[in-house]
C-alpha cells in the first residue's frame, strides 16, 4: 500500500468511513471450480433497482473502492447497466471475473467505462490442469484470449492464482505467462471454507513442505530471510492494533443484500433489503463487536510469537468457531514461513493424547480399572 | 488571469470526498491524488460550463481571504497540473460531451 493510500485508510478509519466495499452481484457461475466456497444457485438476487439504490447509498457513505465480483459478474444481464451506474457515481471500480465470456466488445466496453482493474483467475498454464479445476473444457484458452482483449484495450489486468494440491507445481509458469502477457499476477495460498461451513474443500490446501518452498521463493517474497524471520511476541502498541480492515473500513455485500465484515468473514450483520446501508454500517451489533476486537483480546494469538507478524484472518477464525481465536490455516502459514510452531499449534499438540493409553498397574491403584483405554479425543 | 479557460472533471477518474479532501484515482495509471480544501472546491465546480476565473471569483475569493490575482494564478497552476495527469480537462470552449471526457483521459 502506498504512503498516500495508507494515509487515506487511516483517515477513513478515524472517520468511520467504509472506504471499500466488495459487492458480489451474483453467485451464479459458468465454471465449477473445485475450491469454490459458494453455492451457485440463485436464491433471489437483488434487482437492478435495488443495486442502484445500494450504490447511491454507498457513494453517500463515502465508499471509494468498489469491487464487483461473484459468481461470474457477466452472467447478470444487467451487468453493464450496473457498472455504468457505478462509474457515474465515480467509484473506483475493480472487477473479478473468470473472463471466459469476455470478447472484443465486452473488453472495449469495460475499458470505456473507466474500470480501474480486472482480476482474472488462472490456475495453471496447462489446459488439462486449469480446465480440471474450473470444470470447463477450453476455459484456459478462453480466459487467456479475454486477457489479451482486455490488455489490448489498455486495461490493467491481474492474474489471480490460488495454490492448491492440483496446481502447486505450476505457479512459476503462471507467473511467467503473466509476464509474457504484460499483466500482473498474484498467488493466494489460502483455500476458504464454504460459506455454509463445509470444510471439506480445505483438503485442497497444499501441505506444509510445499508451503515452505513457496515461502522461500525469492521471486515471490523478495528478501527470503526477512520474510521468514521470526518476530518477538507483540509489544503494547501491537497489542492495541486491529486484526484487519474487515468491518473497520471495508465490508462485503452478498447478491441477496446481506452485509458481512468481509467476503471471508460470513458473520451476518444486516440486510440492505430491510435497512439502510449506513444504519447497518454504524449500528450493527455484529460489526461493532468486530470493531471492538484488538490483538490484546485474542487469548492465544496475543501470547504467540507470531502475534505481530501473522496474517491471521479473523474471518477464517470465525469459521473455525471463534472470531477471537486463532485461524489454524494462518498458524500453518506462520509455521511454514518461520519453522516455529504457533502458540495454537503447540497447545493443540500438547492436548492431543495418544489414541491408545497404556496405564501402569501402579496408576490404576487397586487394579480395578482397565489397563488399556481409548482416549476421548 | 486564466484567459477564460473552461475546466471539466474527467469522467475517467474515480473520486470521493473524505473528510473535506477529495481522493482521486487517475484512470490513466491508477495513481492516487488528494486535493486540499481549496483544490477540492475547484474540482467540484469544474463542470465544463464555467471558467476557471469564474470559479475563483465566485467560490474561492468569496469563501477565503485571498488576493484575486494570486488565487487565479494558483488555480491555473493547479488546473494545468491536474490536466497533465488526465484528471481535469481544460478548453477554451465549454466542455459539453461527457462521453468525450471519458475517452480523452485514456
Amino acid at each position: 500500500m502506498s504512503g498516500l493510500m495508507q494515509e487515506m485508510a487511516g483517515k477513513a478509519l478515524k472517520l468511520g468511513t467504509p472506504l471499500s466495499v466488495h459487492l458480489d452481484v451474483t453467485y451464479r457461475c459458468n465454471e465449477r471450480c473445485v475450491h469454490c466456497y459458494l453455492d451457485h444457485e440463485d436464491h433471489g438476487e437483488i434487482t437492478t433497482a435495488e443495486i442502484k439504490d445500494l450504490l447511491n447509498q454507498l457513494a453517500g457513505a463515502g465508499v471509494f473502492f468498489l469491487t464487483l465480483s461473484g459468481g461470474e459478474i457477466l452472467l447478470r444481464k444487467d451487468f453493464f447497466e450496473i457498472l455504468e451506474y457505478a462509474r457515474e457515481l465515480t467509484f473506483c471500480v475493480k472487477l473479478k471475473s473468470n473472463a471466459i465470456i469476455i470478447r472484443e466488445g465486452e473488453a472495449q466496453r469495460i475499458r470505456s467505462l473507466g474500470v480501474e482493474s480486472i482480476q482474472v483467475s488462472i490456475y495453471s498454464h496447462r489446459p488439462e490442469v486449469h480446465d480440471a479445476i474450473t470444470g470447463v473444457k477450453g476455459s484456459l484458452k478462453r480466459s487467456l484470449e479475454a486477457i489479451q482483449f482486455l490488455k489490448s484495450h489498455g486495461l490493467k489486468v491481474i492474474i489471480a492464482n490460488v495454490l492448491m494440491v492440483q496446481n502447486h507445481e505450476d505457479y512459476p509458469s503462471v507467473r511467467a505467462l503473466a509476464a509474457e502477457l504484460g499483466v500482473q499476477s498474484t498467488l493466494d495460498p489460502t483455500i476458504t471454507p464454504k460459506m455454509d461451513g463445509d470444510r471439506s474443500v480445505l483438503n485442497l490446501n497444499v501441505d506444509r513442505l510445499e508451503l515452505e518452498q513457496v515461502f522461500r521463493d525469492e521471486s515471490l517474497v523478495g528478501n527470503v530471510p526477512e520474510f521468514c524471520a521470526t518476530s518477538s511476541k507483540p509489544d503494547d502498541d501491537e497489542l492495541e492494533s486491529l486484526p484487519c480492515s474487515a468491518g473497520h473500513t471495508s465490508c462485503y455485500i452478498s447478491p441477496y443484500g446481506d452485509v458481512y465484515p468481509c467476503v471471508q468473514f460470513p458473520l451476518p450483520s444486516g440486510n440492505i433489503r430491510s435497512q439502510r446501508f449506513l444504519d447497518i454500517w454504524r449500528n450493527s451489533t455484529q460489526l461493532n463487536e468486530v470493531r471492538s476486537i484488538r490483538l490484546r483480546d485474542l487469548p492465544s494469538c496475543s501470547k504467540c510469537t507470531h502475534g505481530s507478524s501473522c496474517t491471521r484472518c479473523p474471518g477464517l477464525a470465525y469459521m473455525e468457531g471463534n472470531m477471537r481465536g486463532p485461524s489454524i490455516q494462518d498458524c500453518e502459514k506462520s509455521f511454514a514461513r518461520t519453522g516455529i510452531p504457533s502458540e495454537n499449534l503447540l497447545s493443540r499438540k500438547a492436548s492431543i493424547s495418544p489414541l491408545i493409553q497404556i496405564q501402569s498397574l501402579r496408576d490404576i491403584g487397586a487394579g480395578l480399572g482397565p489397563i488399556v483405554g481409548q482416549s476421548a479425543c | 488571469m486564466s484567459q477564460n479557460l473552461y475546466v471539466a472533471r474527467s469522467s475517467a477518474v474515480a473520486a470521493r470526498k473524505l473528510g473535506g479532501e477529495m481522493m482521486i484515482m487517475s484512470g490513466r495509471d491508477s495513481t492516487l491524488f488528494t486535493l486540499d480544501e481549496v483544490a477540492t472546491i475547484i474540482w467540484e465546480s469544474a463542470n465544463g460550463l464555467v471558467t476557471l476565473d469564474e470559479i475563483v471569483e465566485r467560490r474561492i475569493c468569496a469563501e477565503f481571504d485571498v488576493e484575486p490575482a494570486s488565487a487565479a494564478r494558483d488555480a491555473k497552476t493547479l488546473a494545468e497540473a491536474l490536466a497533465q495527469h488526465g484528471i481535469l480537462l481544460i478548453s477554451r470552449e465549454p466542455i459539453l460531451d461527457s462521453n468525450a471526457r471519458i475517452g480523452s483521459a485514456k
